[in-house]
């Protein structure tokens, strides 16, 4: 594996090995000392057309850890604004030599044009491209329900049969695009809820069931995660909703249907949560919340994500 | 119009005609002078095997000068127009400055002329610089040099209702006719592709079918209201087809058109994220290629267009929210329609020359264009060989290569294309004429 664009890229033994490289470095992450030689002397760069802080650490967290050298290119603006274009960012990083570029852009498919063109010849990593897909997300997300599931027992599991619902702004996640083509590989079961304007208009390709109501989904499926997707603040004043009052009582999570979860189940949210809409506080400090989890898993994941791409490169140069 | 000073005077042996005949056709200066059998003359072309049609005549092409000269030039645009068997040409008016006053159709005119590789009618603008608020000086265009008969804002919808019915009304007085590009715009705001279950997977902003159905259904109605000719621009969709076939049944003076692409490609090319694919109206799904062929052969279409939209490298290397619209036509267009109506089975060489020239020369009302082959009539005529399998290269007279065909197989060649009684193209290159 060369890139990591989509998560549904991934076979569910490509996936589960990578969730298991996770649990390797998740130990790294609790030592002392926190970091391993191994990307020393490759180059990462953080690509960052779009604003993402929590991501963007993140990524450069993993890849210190791994001993890269790293370097934050923030282009705010994109060709789009007239600033520098993809191509001329992407031939510049590859004359100064990146062994792999992580970008987050507002353009979907923008990590998919960056990997096809021919610019640049490093490993791409799509960390969120416009409303597409964002892959470590979702393997952050199934290594912490697969975490919360089977504890200490987790390497080599997938999550067969879980129940996942996801809530919110289905139509502009990519979250939810990332977890649904991930939790399908891995055998879980996906359930979509949110009012008709935040689906697509045809849902036909995705394999999930669908939901309106969230509290006929929760009484009905029982799921054992539920996971809140956030409303960025441009859908507020668009008629996706009539108000943010009324989108908090029927899609938001509160503490009476905190109730309503079975004990065992868990609440997650890929942050930054607007607490009061799509999550109340009540809820997103809960036993079964797990947003902080969400947050050092994600560490994990993309020290393993970045270790599976970059080590696979350069056993191909060797032979 | 341009001529070569040298007086043509050559026999096309054995050409098929559109209806399977055979004939000699002989061109004497810019006229068809005879057409029968053992025709004989000093020049001869063996045409065996060669369908012979009447030029073809593009409702739709964006010429882009003035303004976009990076992108195409009225003479490198009428160069992949012979190439593609084309001996007219209508150029959009959304260029810079845009066609919306006599001066700029005029001009635009006149490169045509000097070109001479096709007949160029300049379209005018029916707002003023598209903006779809006022008026352009219609009447003026009208009466020009240029003497525009079809008004279009395409590129963007004449949204206002009023405006539109002001424009179906006015253009009467000269026998116009107002071609609609259909696209509800706050339906389509940020639209990047087809609405639908690919654009849900993909993450990228729905164009819906409604936006471009909803503005047809009023547009017909308006047509009838004020028994006004109307023309569509790029039908992309089976109910936009549906739509026309119900307002032809009620008698109203309605034609629409299809592209090349809408003809053949679908949303699922998206799923590269290549550019290439990006088109305004965007490609449609398989049920609406079906329904726009099922339209084109029953007659509820009345013509191919191409829409051939030229674009520098640049426009399109990029992520696809930032690349522009459009996809070149000219030199395919012939193929797709062979494709769709003849190697299909399912319609005739005569259907083929009416979509491509007849029925275009008619709705713009080119006098000298689309005119059955016959003794008298302007020599505008394209010899099609219809037995070449072709495999699409990027390689084309257009200064553009934004061509979604590429590496596509495609039936079919242009051989010969004759304007006005002179070879622009011979032998499936181009010619050199008399004023380049």
């Amino acid at each position: 594996m060369k890139n990591l664009l989509s998560a549904g890229q991934l076979s569910g033994a490509q996936a589960v090995e990578i969730l298991d490289i996770a649990e390797g470095m998740a130990d790294v992450n609790d030592r002392e000392i926190k970091k391993l030689p191994t990307l020393r002397g490759k180059t990462v760069v953080n690509l960052f057309f779009e604003d993402s802080t929590r991501t963007r650490i993140s990524f450069e967290l993993a890849e210190k850890r791994l001993s890269a050298d790293v370097i934050n290119f923030t282009a705010k603006g994109s060709s789009v604004s007239k600033g520098e274009s993809l191509k001329d960012t992407a031939q510049t990083l590859e004359a100064m030599g990146a062994d792999a570029v992580v970008i987050r852009h507002s353009a979907s498919g923008a990590a998919n044009v960056l990997a096809n063109s021919g610019w640049i010849n490093g490993s791409i990593i799509n960390a969120g491209d416009g409303t597409h897909e964002h892959p470590t997300q979702a393997l952050l997300d199934a290594y912490t329900m697969r975490k919360r599931i089977h504890g200490s027992a987790s390497m080599g599991k997938t999550l067969e049969g879980v129940k996942v619902a996801i809530v919110g702004d289905i139509l502009h996640s990519r979250v939810a695009r990332s977890n649904l083509l991930l939790l399908n590989t891995l055998g879980a079961d996906v359930h979509f809820v949110a009012p008709p304007t935040l689906l697509p208009s045809d849902s036909s390709n995705f394999d999930a069931k669908l939901h309106y109501s969230l509290d006929e989904m929760l009484l009905k499926e029982q799921p054992d995660v539920v996971m809140m997707l956030r409303i960025q603040t441009e859908r507020m004043n668009a008629s996706f909703f009539p108000t943010e009052r009324e989108y908090a009582r029927y899609w938001g999570f509160n503490a009476q249907r905190l109730g309503q979860l079975k004990k065992s189940a868990i609440l997650m949210h890929p942050g930054p949560m607007n607490r009061g809409l799509e999550i109340d506080a009540v809820s997103a400090d809960s036993a079964q919340s797990t947003v902080l989890e969400q947050v050092a898993n994600g560490v994990s994941v993309r020290m393993a994500v970045l270790y599976t791409l970059l080590s696979g490169e350069r056993n191909a140069n060797a032979s | 119009m341009p001529a070569k000073s040298i007086k043509e005077n050559y026999v096309l042996k054995n050409v098929m005609l559109a209806d399977g005949s055979s004939a000699d056709i002989q061109v004497v200066g810019d006229k068809i002078s005879a057409i029968g059998s053992g025709l004989e003359a000093e020049r001869q072309i063996d045409c065996s095997g060669l369908v012979a049609l009447p030029g073809f005549v593009d409702l739709h092409t964006h010429l882009r000068e003035p303004g976009f000269e990076q992108s195409e030039t009225v003479l490198t645009g009428t160069q992949s127009a012979a190439l593609g068997g084309f001996t007219a040409v209508h150029a959009m008016a959304n260029t810079m400055p845009v066609a919306d006053t006599a001066g700029v159709v005029e001009q635009v005119a006149a490169l045509g002329t000097e070109a001479g590789y096709a007949d160029v009618y300049p379209i005018g603008a029916v707002t003023v610089g598209l903006e779809g608020k006022q008026l352009a000086e219609l009447g003026a265009m009208a009466n020009s040099k240029a003497q525009v008969k079809v008004f279009s804002d395409d590129g963007k919808c004449v949204y206002d209702p009023v405006i539109m019915r002001r424009a179906l009304e006015y253009v009467k007085t000269f026998g116009g006719v107002i071609a609609q590009h259909a696209q509800e715009p706050r339906l389509t705001d940020g639209a990047q592709m087809n609405e639908g279950a690919v654009s849900a997977e993909l993450g990228l902003t729905g164009w819906p079918a409604v936006a471009e159905e909803s503005i047809i259904a009023r547009d017909v109605l308006l047509a009838e209201h004020v028994d006004s000719r109307l023309h569509i621009c790029h039908l992309s969709t089976a109910g936009s087809v549906e739509i026309i076939r119900w307002a032809k049944a009620r008698g109203i003076k309605v034609t629409a058109e299809v592209t090349p692409h809408h003809l053949l490609l679908t949303d699922e090319l998206a799923r590269t994220y290549d550019s290439v694919y990006k088109v305004n109206p965007p490609l449609r799904t398989q049920k609406d290629v079906e329904a726009l062929r099922a339209g084109l052969i029953d007659g509820t279409i009345d013509i191919i267009a191409t829409d051939h939209a030229p674009h520098p490298i640049e426009a399109k290397d990029c992520e696809w929210n930032a690349a522009a619209f459009g996809m070149l036509g000219l030199e395919i267009a012939a193929s797709v329609a062979q494709e769709v109506l003849i190697e299909s089975g399912k319609s005739s060489w005569t259907r083929l020359a009416e979509v491509l020239s007849k029925n275009p020369a008619a709705i713009a009302g080119d006098l000298e264009q689309g005119q059955e082959l016959k003794a008298g009539a302007v020599a505008n005529i394209v010899l099609i060989d219809p037995t070449t399998k072709r495999k699409v290269v990027a390689d084309s007279a257009s200064k553009s290569k934004n061509s979604p065909y590429v590496g596509l197989e495609l039936p079919g060649a242009v051989r010969h294309t004759i304007y006005r009684g002179y070879f622009t193209v011979e032998d499936s290159k181009l010619a050199e004429v008399g004023n380049n």
